[in-house]
């Protein structure tokens, strides 16, 4: 089972490769990939560098295109699909029927792979990419049971990705305008959720406010950790009772499932986080590399280690973790 | 241009689904949407019962009946019912998934790509053209600018001809959807032990700002917006670039008023006010969906 480990720079991609991911993703500097942050990224130049230094290591590069392209800027799309396979990319991560399309017409021998932005949960949809783009591989959103994951991959013709470890979206992924409802910019068109331009703190004698595009997310006493107010993970009010109505601030972690992932035939586990340091990707490739490698040495006596856990729980929002989905009763 | 009644997006009692069908037969919709979208739990109304209302209302009018389907799609039990709705053999059917669209692809039947469906651009059109699509649902995160491109495109590729293009036009817009049911959430409830609590509430639940904002509407696993959308004073703009349909969604009896009202914005068109904290634009004109432009 492949780890695949982020990027945001040439510094984390190369912290990802010397502590043990066995292949990275990485976006374009501009609106083609959903991490469309500043000072994120690569350019042509950084891009060729990438590419170089993970495949000297015989490694894997993945390169994500991931929104979804403007009416009318459609070519942008397609270079940035002719700029990973220029300089070598092993895969291309697609969401848009229209890019996979392209992809697949134009350069039929690089690998696509269905980005989780495409939603794609069920045999039939699966049939529908295997069908029209001949794609090797699929990458699950996160809103599967783990016995539903299973139950998928023993029938999908194409080899399955879910995701391991991070920052939880709670809805199905490219099916979510939260952000574009409140902010007019969303993961579809800008590349980007509750962005940050839009992120206000205010010192109140109420407490410590974060507002996004002036709409109260969330309200801190001073005893408690203010984390980035991304709306889905804010205190709201229903019916006079306040709380975190859609989900808290929490991370993804899924260490205790490498056994049953393994067993069904996931073909690779994915790390959240491009937007974060070379830090957080030298921890988190560090951490799952250990446990990846003790399960495979000795299976039968795999128990996830206290330390793995609470590294990666440091590493996380609000610093939990949960199984998310895959749990179903957090569903 | 005509006007639709899109699917209801909430968990009524089968009685009150029949009743507001009853009422939708006298309405001055051209095409009526109707079908579970959100959630497969939901079972006051199975495939049969949907599909025996849609026959219903069919025969009773000269209406289009459309058979609406479920987003998202987890287990292969879901996959089943949607199956056997795609393959009624009689109605339209409104995919609101890919599962869907492949499943009307190897039926070869024609189909709708409804709301959930990612289509943002022209390369996008054409490939679900060649599935059999013939109308098209604009996403609700697009505003009038992009369809607009669009659609001149579309002319100028020589497909306009070849679907319909409807625009979500009224009512609480479907924003996203989760594993998670929010509605069991609220009521300290998991999924797996709902009891079915959301139909109690036959609008969602309201979740609010801690200053009171609307912010979304919690609709079991869906998560819709705060305030209703309302395109009324773009309806001549919709007519003029070449927009079908206007979809006005089944939130309540209130929608049967709405057709009137959209209609009628084609024959005299007035600015109508809108209500600042009930009511938003915002994604038709390019900024946050919840303002008004």
């Amino acid at each position: 089972m492949e780890l695949l480990c982020p990027a945001g720079n040439l510094p984390a991609l190369k912290t990802a490769i010397d502590n043990g991911a066995d292949a990275v993703y990485i976006g374009l500097k501009d609106d083609t990939n959903a991490r469309h942050f500043a000072g994120l990224n690569f350019n042509d130049g950084k891009l060729a560098k990438a590419a170089d230094y993970v495949h000297q290591r015989g490694k894997k590069l993945h390169v994500a295109i991931n929104t979804f392209a403007h009416a009318g800027g459609e070519e942008r799309w397609q270079k940035a699909v002719d700029n990973a396979v220029a300089i070598g990319t092993d895969a291309l991560i697609i969401a848009d029927l229209g890019v996979l399309d392209y992809a697949a017409t134009k350069y039929p021998d690089v690998e696509r792979h269905v980005s989780v932005q495409a939603s794609t949960t069920n045999l039939e949809a699966i049939k529908f990419f295997k069908n029209n783009f001949d794609v090797q591989r699929v990458v699950l959103p996160r809103v599967l049971s783990v016995q539903q994951v299973r139950q998928l991959a023993k029938t999908s013709p194409v080899p399955l990705e879910v995701f391991a470890f991070g920052s939880l979206c709670i809805m199905a992924e490219g099916r979510c305008y939260l952000s574009s409802y409140m902010t007019g910019e969303s993961p579809n068109t800008v590349g980007a959720c509750s962005p940050a331009k839009y992120v206000r703190w205010q010192e109140t004698d109420k407490g410590l406010e974060s507002r996004l595009n002036g709409v109260l997310i969330d309200r801190y006493q001073a005893d408690e950790n203010a984390g980035y107010p991304t709306l889905c993970k804010g205190r709201f009010e229903v019916d006079n009772n306040v709380y975190h109505a859609l989900e808290e601030p929490t991370s993804l972690n899924t260490l205790e499932l490498i056994p049953d992932l393994i067993a069904m035939g996931i073909v690779s586990v994915k790390i959240e986080g491009r937007q974060r340091s070379p830090a957080y990707v030298e921890q988190v490739a560090k951490t799952w590399r250990m446990a990846l490698d003790r399960y495979q040495h000795n299976p039968e006596n795999f128990a996830v280690e206290g330390a793995w856990m609470n590294t990666l729980a440091n590493l996380s929002e609000g610093s939990q973790t949960t199984l998310g989905a895959y749990h179903r009763k957090w569903q | 241009m005509k006007f639709s009644l899109g699917p209801s997006l909430f968990f009524w009692p089968k009685n009150d689904v029949l009743d507001f069908y009853q009422q939708a037969k006298q309405s001055s919709a051209d095409i009526i949407y109707l079908g579970e979208t959100v959630c497969s739990k939901r079972r006051e109304l199975r495939a049969k019962d949907w599909l025996g209302l849609a026959q219903d209302v069919a025969r009773d009018t000269n209406k289009q009946v459309v058979i609406s389907t479920i987003t998202l799609l987890e287990s292969p039990a879901e996959i089943q019912v949607l199956k056997r709705l795609c393959d009624n053999g009689e109605f339209l059917i409104e995919a609101n998934d890919l599962s869907a669209v492949q499943i009307m692809h190897d039926l070869k039947m024609p189909f709708v790509a409804g709301p959930a469906i990612n289509c943002y651009n022209l390369s996008t059109l054409k490939i679900l053209l060649k599935q059999g699509m013939t109308r098209w649902l604009m996403p609700v995160e697009l505003s009038g600018d992009w369809l607009k491109i669009l659609l001149n495109q579309a002319i100028d590729a020589g497909i306009r001809q070849e679907f319909e293009c409807e625009v979500f036009s009224w009512g609480y817009l479907p924003l996203a959807y989760s594993a998670r049911c929010f509605t069991a959430r609220s009521e300290d409830k998991a999924k797996d032990d709902c009891e079915y609590c959301c139909i109690k509430y036959p609008a969602g639940r309201r979740m609010n700002s801690r200053e009171g904002e609307r912010v979304f509407v919690l609709n079991g696993i869906q998560t819709l917006s705060g305030y209703q959308y309302n395109l009324i004073n773009e309806i001549p703009a919709l007519d003029a670039m070449g927009v079908d349909i206007a979809r006005i969604s089944a939130d309540s009896t209130a929608a049967f008023t709405q057709l009137d009202n959209f209609r009628e914005q084609l024959v005299h068109p007035t600015i109508k006010t809108l209500d600042g904290i009930a009511e938003c634009n915002g994604f038709w004109h390019k900024i946050a969906g919840m303002s008004v432009a």
